[in-house]
């Protein structure tokens, strides 16, 4: 089984506004190092903007992030990055370059690898994902099952302590749904930190260790995915619950 | 019949024009070259270069950016090379010991390419979807890297045709620079055959001048549907389905 380097990471008070919004309001997110928290609740609750930043692509305001119980604000955003894998809803592949080139591209201009090393080692990400026969086709001749395996490869060749999945399978069709949660379980089950923002109730309740409830920028309930399915305890997430389920 | 006749000899003298394809050939065709090219890969630089300030974070290189593609695109060609051409001529002399008009025709030209092209690249910049710098900062890269590595050069891609078009209308403009007064060996196309035409009062050559432009630009409108197309559709390649059941991870078989 694949090791993964896995690393804890918390998420102290977050805070964030745009102008007037107030997006995220003091959010507390703690994910033990080989786990996978789950983040649920209605579109527009911050979900993907916690993630945001939680990899500081955006500032946040407030608060405090650690990786390794070492608070990461006052490291190079770009160094922390790398450390920190993201998948995203529109997979957002580089469609000028081949599939093999979008997985090595990091690995010969971040990790400064030869261009054959990047190259071998792009293809063993792909292997693992599956798609090591699709190396030399532009990500545009994929289907987007393809693509967003193709994604997580080249997340995961930069070898990254946490994972994140910014509702990875929603843009699919509900015939490719599978194999991606498929390969997101084994990752998680691989020991990999993930962070999963979805909407597939059955992965954050069969796959996840902790579930946390976001609605309106704040955390309204978390805990392990039996108890919050099974016995929600407030009305906002038994409303959101019975929505979705 | 006679009317006929005359405006024949008026524009297609073959005798006139065979008298002139030789000079238009050996100097005009590589003098015009000279000029459009290295105009049209210093205006590309130029325009990246503005385009990059365009759309840059700081408030200063955009205001630059607008105040100079404004003003070269809002003044005529003919005015910008003759101020330039002139203007700069004893600076020029003095820098380069020559009175060769062709460093200031260039840097006229490329003036004007700049603004045009620069706003071209801007717009192909901007149409690439937010999504792709942020897949980018996402794996580690830096702005700068992101902008030369992923989006700039989708971006580039995009315009492709509109750049060709640029580069139709250079070429063309390349024949303004005769308005500097050229040494015989120095001339372009166009002025080759106007002094042709002076000379001997017939229009043919001109004529002949005419279709080697077209024999420069028609292809090159032809390339630009040719990879107008070619982007549009892509190359004609077959998607296959998903595997669905395809042995996904080793870590589940481990």
């Amino acid at each position: 089984m694949t090791e993964f380097t896995s690393g804890t990471l918390t998420g102290k008070n977050l805070h964030l506004s745009f102008g007037h919004n107030h997006v995220l309001r003091g959010i507390d997110l703690h994910v033990e190092k080989g786990t996978t928290a789950s983040v649920i609740g209605p579109s527009g609750s911050g979900k993907s903007t916690l993630l945001r930043v939680m990899n500081r692509l955006i500032e946040p305001d407030q608060g405090d992030i650690l990786l390794d119980g070492r608070s990461v604000l006052k490291d190079n955003p770009d160094e922390l990055r790398q450390r920190i894998g993201m998948v995203f809803q529109q997979f957002n592949l580089f469609p000028h370059k081949t599939v093999v080139e979008n997985v090595s591209l990091a690995l010969r201009k971040l990790r400064k690898l030869p261009k054959d090393r990047a190259h071998a080692e792009a293809l063993e990400q792909l292997d693992l994902v599956g798609l090591k026969h699709k190396a030399d086709v532009r990500p545009a001749n994929l289907s987007g099952g393809q693509m967003q395996r193709v994604a997580i490869a080249r997340a995961l060749a930069m070898k990254p302590e946490v994972m994140f999945f910014d509702e990875a399978t929603s843009a699919l069709d509900p015939e490719l749904v599978k194999g991606v949660l498929a390969l997101m379980t084994d990752l998680a089950k691989g020991g990999m930190t993930m962070v999963v923002v979805t909407h597939e109730m059955g992965f954050s309740r069969n796959v996840s260790d902790t579930v946390t409830f976001m609605d309106a920028g704040v955390v309204v309930e978390s805990g392990p995915p039996e108890q919050i399915f099974t016995a929600p305890s407030t009305d906002r997430l038994k409303g959101f619950l019975s929505d979705v389920l | 019949m006679d009317l006929l006749q005359q405006l024949g000899d008026t524009f297609l003298n073959w005798e006139e024009m065979a008298k002139v394809i030789p000079s238009l050939l050996m100097v005009g065709l590589p003098n015009t070259l000279i000029l459009a090219v290295a105009s049209g890969i210093l205006g590309s630089l130029l325009g990246l270069l503005l385009a990059l300030m365009g759309i840059s974070r700081n408030p200063a290189a955009r205001w630059a950016a607008r105040i100079y593609t404004d003003l070269f695109r809002g003044l005529p060609a003919i005015l910008v090379i003759l101020v330039i051409g002139i203007g700069l001529s004893p600076i020029a002399r003095e820098l380069t010991g020559s009175r060769n008009p062709y460093p200031l025709g260039i840097l006229a030209l490329t003036l004007i390419a700049g603004a045009y092209i620069g706003e071209i690249f801007r717009s192909g910049i901007q149409s690439v979807e937010k999504g792709q710098l942020e897949a980018s900062r996402a794996l580690g890269f830096s702005y700068g890297n992101s902008m030369r590595l992923v989006v700039v050069p989708q971006g580039i891609r995009r315009v492709l045709p509109a750049l060709v078009n640029q580069f139709i209308s250079l070429l063309k403009d390349s024949s303004l620079v005769f308005m500097l007064g050229l040494a015989s060996s120095d001339r372009e196309i166009f002025r080759i055959g106007n002094d042709a035409m002076a000379n001997t009062g017939n229009l043919s050559p001109l004529v002949a001048a005419g279709i080697l432009y077209l024999i420069l630009t028609v292809p090159l409108t032809h390339f630009v549907n040719f990879i107008d197309n070619r982007l549009r559709t892509g190359r004609p390649e077959k998607k296959e389905p998903d595997e669905l059941a395809a042995p996904i991870g080793k870590g589940a078989q481990a």
